[in-house]
């Protein structure tokens, strides 16, 4: 009863995944299916197995892929175009290979009865795995953390810059303001917030000075209709 | 087999009334620690606090979600409707689940049934609780995605790298617990505090792990996804009404749940404090475990309370590095010594207790000097030469101290011209 459940819902979370027009849309369908998944482990009686899908893909994977598809493209829906000549038939036949093999395979089996898992779960799930982990399966684990710290200092080796000049302190930048005021009369503080002492606190509204005219400084530049006024330049006077 | 046979053999309305406590504690929870925290930030601000609504002001928390609940709810044009509807469920709904592996108390009489006070345990629970946790940060994330708004975007990005950062020192100060309960369940671990509590003997985990639950929660001086100064309301920022409702209350739960956690992980859960179990046996007895856990949780709350009203927001990068390049190598070397002196232990055939306990508290103490050290000196009293700045005076006999007075209403102050509020029976 509970696999039905669950597996409609990862299938039709996984239908959603393929479908969906919006990859943030896709993503949050792919994390549905990930919890699906860990559902399913732990009706089987593999509880460990559950917490980590969970934490690891739909925690940490997952979020990392929300994270980048949220900082590159906002609104961005998927374009239908094709850039690589003949994809669309290529995709449908290797799906179509794929899934012929998988039927052939799955048919071929046949599903008796689950044997051993008592003993396999004798003195609790987490003890026995970790007894499997570190003795039996100890290379293959160390291999894959091997594998795993080399891939992130591979990262951390391909986006490190060298710095060139020292990195500027919040002191450094503040002595740097009073400098630049004392030189030019630049201002010291930060820019008249919209709206003071205006009619209106919005945005597009421009603060008023003390002699009644107003501050443009005060509007962002993309409210007042055009790049080139005020707020960008440098500079005391209004 | 694993400790847990307890669990899993109730009836069912056993386990129906058992989902009401744990959903009715939460709300009550937050309820009552909103009141709380206006209440003493408000006495670290000498002020009063609410004071309007039932006694001492207990129910201004109610009237306020009342009000809250019938607001206009709006939802921004450029926002992801379904994405933007989803999201505070997202992150409402984990907050109430991960309080189903909190042990209340011992096996107790529940209705003329023989029960532990926990609504179920797992092998795995503290896990479970992470795992929950790491699910409720895509509410926050998916809120200030769909929320269309470059503050709500820039809340949302800041609450999850913050949260997923935090989780990792998190993760690594309990992996200490679990070395030394050798187990993952919460009843387990609370039954390997009988002895020691493991904030005792894990000093450094509990240090780090208090540290990390503030980040994690996103609560003040780590509130950085809701700098009001830079964002507006960070990722809530377009929210209103229900929806706003309930991220408010999944943050109080959250609170209440890493309080949870951090009593029974290192406090000794429901254990009588202080050793009160060995004077008093039934202190560990019966109904009363369920007093020591909240007062413990309390404690912890208060804690929150405290740091609120006195430290200022860190900066973020200040922040970042102190999760990644502070707390993280701190664990990771902790982690080590816990095992070379258990591992020491059991081979010596002797008591690793005293061992960690010294250890912790040497280093512990190493690291507190050291941080003392490299305060800045206190700088000499300024005095204000005669045509300097003007500024105002101090109160006299220095400042002020304690609770606000509390306000007097009536006629003789009204008289002065001051416009005060009648009191309930004048006003009747």
């Amino acid at each position: 009863m509970s696999f039905v459940i669950l597996a409609s819902v990862t299938v039709i979370a996984a239908l959603g995944l393929l479908f969906a027009r919006k990859p943030v849309h896709a993503a949050l369908s792919l994390a549905v299916v990930m919890i699906g998944l860990a559902m399913i482990y732990a009706t089987l009686e593999a509880p460990f197995l559950f917490a980590v899908q969970i934490v690891v893909y739909t925690g940490a994977i997952l979020m990392l892929f929300l994270f980048v598809i949220m900082l590159v493209g906002v609104d961005t829906s998927d374009t239908l175009k094709e850039t690589i000549a003949g994809q669309k038939v290529l995709a449908a036949l290797l799906g179509i290979g794929l899934g012929a093999t998988l039927i052939a395979g799955v048919g071929q089996a046949s599903i008796a009865t689950m044997r051993g898992l008592s003993s396999a779960n004798e003195g609790g799930n987490v003890h026995r795995l970790a007894d499997l982990l570190f003795s039996r399966y100890v290379i293959a684990f160390e291999a894959t953390s091997a594998l795993l710290i080399t891939a992130a200092i591979g990262a951390m080796v391909l986006a490190h810059r060298e710095r060139i000049d020292p990195k500027q302190s919040q002191t450094d930048l503040a002595r740097k303001r009073v400098a630049d005021y004392a030189k030019s009369g630049k201002h010291l503080g930060p820019l008249p917030p919209p709206g003071t002492f205006a009619r209106h606190n919005s945005n597009d509204t421009p603060a008023l000075l003390p002699d009644g005219s107003q501050s443009k400084k005060s509007v962002p530049a993309i409210l007042a209709g055009g790049a080139s006024n005020g707020t960008g330049d440098e500079g005391q006077g209004e | 087999m694993n400790g847990l046979e307890q669990f899993g053999q109730d009836p069912w309305w056993i386990i129906a009334i058992k989902v009401l406590l744990v959903f009715v504690v939460c709300v009550v929870l937050t309820l009552f620690n909103i009141w709380w925290e206006r209440k003493v930030v408000a006495r670290m601000q000498h002020r009063i606090g609410p004071n309007r609504h039932g006694p001492f002001g207990l129910l201004q928390s109610l009237a306020d979600g009342v009000k809250l609940a019938l607001k206009e709810d709006l939802t921004p044009e450029k926002a992801d409707k379904i994405v933007f509807i989803t999201a505070p469920i997202l992150a409402c709904v984990p907050a109430f689940v991960t309080f189903s592996v909190i042990p209340f108390g011992p096996e107790v009489n529940f209705f003329g049934v023989e029960t532990p006070l926990q609504l179920t345990d797992m092998p795995v629970a503290v896990l479970f609780v992470m795992a929950i946790a790491s699910i409720g940060i895509y509410g926050i994330v998916l809120g200030g995605w769909a929320s269309g708004s470059t503050y709500s975007l820039l809340g949302g990005l800041r609450s999850s790298a913050q949260m997923i950062s935090y989780e990792v020192s998190m993760g690594l100060a309990l992996v200490t617990v679990f070395l030394m309960a050798g187990s993952l369940s919460t009843s387990q671990i609370v039954a390997a505090q009988e002895d020691w509590w493991f904030g005792a003997l894990l000093l450094p985990s509990f240090l780090i792990y208090c540290i990390s639950m503030v980040g994690e929660t996103n609560r003040a001086p780590f509130d950085l996804p809701e700098a009001e100064g830079e964002l507006v309301g960070g990722f809530h920022t377009e929210y209103s009404s229900l929806k706003f409702a309930l991220f408010f209350l999944a943050e109080y739960i959250n609170m209440a749940t890493v309080s949870a956690l951090a009593t029974t992980l290192f406090l000794g859960g429901w254990r009588a404090p202080l050793g009160l179990g060995t004077i008093w046996a039934g202190a560990n007895e019966g109904y009363w475990p369920v007093l020591w856990f909240f007062l413990k949780m309390f404690f912890f709350i208060w804690v929150f309370i405290w740091l609120r009203g006195t430290l200022p927001r860190l900066r973020y990068d200040q922040f970042m590095s102190l999760g990644w390049k502070v707390l993280l190598p701190a664990s990771l070397a902790w982690i080590v010594v816990v095992a070379v002196i258990k591992m020491t232990a059991i081979e010596g055939g002797f008591s690793p207790n005293w061992f960690l306990f010294g250890f912790g508290l040497a280093v512990t103490a190493v690291v507190v000097l050291g941080f003392l050290n490299r305060l800045p000196e206190k700088e000499a009293q300024v005095t204000t030469p005669a045509g300097g700045f003007p500024t105002p005076a101090l109160p006299q006999g220095g400042a002020v101290r304690g609770a606000a007075q509390p306000l007097v209403f009536g006629p003789p102050a009204s008289a002065n011209g001051v416009r005060i509020l009648p009191s309930p029976e004048e006003a009747k």
